[in-house]
């Protein structure tokens, strides 16, 4: 029997779980609701993982984490286009570049992050593929299950907190105009740092996460500590159009609104 | 025949369905169920699953509906359908739990989101001798301090007008503003 089914019946933590215990081998994906990842398993242990259709390249990965330039990845792509992340590995370490270290510890935080990324996915549909694995070029990892599920885990309970905190990112952020509050007396993060320098009530919460480069998860975690500190405060944003067009008021005319909110208060205070 | 509508919401157990049941003319039209959880039946026996009714006939030609939402996160799915329309919403605070003051604050983000009609937040059940104040209250809920936050016996007729009255207060003064 396949192993396939939905996210809101079988989640994301009993799936590797179920790898995990099973010590499976082969390829789990799951259609998220606006993407698709493939995460691939060897013997019950993370072995490689990718999210929509950019493959996760060595090349890509060292882009993302930060450890090569965009200008470089550029080169690496025009140049190594046809080379095998094992080569270009073998390439970085002969040069100096990088460690065998820093390369597989930069492929294990990427595949980390994928799958740590998969417990905030509640709605979906998976399906697990037995004995498929990534490309022979990629180069893979071998990450126990265990400490994934536990952080995973918690994350998912952090995610459930603050999407009760913080339950639209379509919201803006305002800076509180509280008296005595300074923002250079406040010792902030980098990453809190960026996020400020975006609040403005034009931009909505996730216009400042994608602005960013932070997942809903990140850009939550932040807004919730400006929050919690008295910084900002969530607004509708500016020029926004009214998502409610429903009619509140029987009649279009303004004075007759008026009017009508005036019976009201009469009656009410008739009562 | 006009009709307007008002959407009163909370977490669970806020005081909602009593809140209508003071003011209202008619017999609340209830979907009260009884409750299954055992840690929300130390609470109370039944609870809202689907929205309560009620209704102040103001004259030959209008009449305003109240709709109390349902308090259990379960049943959120309601909250959309029932907030579209509404003039303004209240949102209930039971002021002896501080434990669902959270849930009231993401409550309450969650209307905002869906109409930027004018809202007051009231905190319920000050009558108890348990009961936060309410300054204490709107630091908890991180209210702004423009926000109306006012004292409330969802039981007492008196207390329930006075807040429909501000709230409508806030409809009339954010019409004139919009006229500016």
């Amino acid at each position: 029997m396949a192993l396939r089914g939905n996210l809101r019946d079988f989640t994301i933590t009993q799936l590797l779980n179920l790898i995990n215990l099973a010590q499976k081998t082969g390829t789990l994906v799951v259609e998220g609701p606006s993407e698709t990842a493939q995460v691939a398993f060897r013997d019950g242990k993370l072995s490689y993982a990718q999210v929509g259709q950019s493959a996760s390249s060595l090349a890509f990965i060292l882009h993302k984490t930060n450890k090569i330039s965009s200008g470089q990845y550029k080169a690496i792509q025009q140049r190594s286009s046809q080379i095998p992340d094992k080569e270009l590995g073998l390439m970085l370490i002969n040069a100096g570049y990088m460690t065998q270290e820093d390369i597989l510890s930069n492929l294990q935080q990427f595949f980390s992050d994928i799958v740590q990324r998969l417990f905030t996915w509640v709605e979906g549909l998976f399906h697990f593929e037995n004995d498929i694995l990534p490309p022979e070029d990629r180069i893979s990892v071998r990450l126990d299950l265990e400490n994934l599920i536990i952080e995973g885990s918690r994350q998912m309970r952090e995610w459930e907190q603050l999407q009760d905190e913080i339950p639209s990112l379509d919201m803006a952020l305002k800076f509180t105009d509280r008296p005595g509050s300074n923002l250079r007396n406040i010792n902030l993060s980098v990453e809190e740092w960026r996020v400020v320098s975006y609040i403005n009530p034009r931009n909505t919460i996730r216009q400042i996460g994608s602005a960013t480069k932070m997942n809903d998860l990140e850009i939550r975690r932040i807004v919730y500590g400006l929050l919690q500190a008295g910084l900002v405060d969530i607004c509708r944003p500016e020029g926004a159009a009214p998502i409610q067009q429903v009619r509140v008021f029987p009649t279009e005319d303004k004075e007759e609104q008026k009017t009508l909110v005036n019976r009201l208060i009469s009656r009410i205070r008739s009562l | 025949m006009q009709t307007v509508k008002m959407v009163v919401t909370g977490p669970f157990s806020a005081g909602k369905t009593e809140f209508i049941r003071s003011v209202s003319e008619i017999d609340v039209v209830s979907t009260e169920r009884r409750i299954s959880s055992v840690a929300e039946k130390a609470v109370k026996e039944a609870t809202t699953v689907a929205m309560d009714f009620g209704r102040i006939t103001v004259d030959d030609d209008l009449v305003l509906y109240l709709f109390g939402t349902p308090g259990q996160k379960r049943f959120d799915f309601m909250w959309e359908i029932l907030s579209e329309g509404m003039l303004g919403f209240i949102v209930m605070v039971d002021s002896t739990r501080p434990e669902t003051f959270r849930e009231a604050r993401s409550i309450l983000e969650t209307f905002r989101a869906y109409a930027p009609t004018p809202y007051v937040v009231a905190a319920n059940k000050q009558d108890m001798k348990d009961a936060w104040e309410p300054e204490d209250m709107r630091h908890a809920l991180r209210l702004d301090l423009k926000v109306k936050f006012l004292p409330c016996v969802a039981t007492d007729k008196s207390s329930v007008k006075n807040i429909l009255l501000e709230l409508l207060y806030s409809i009339l003064a954010e019409m004139e503003n919009g006229e500016k």
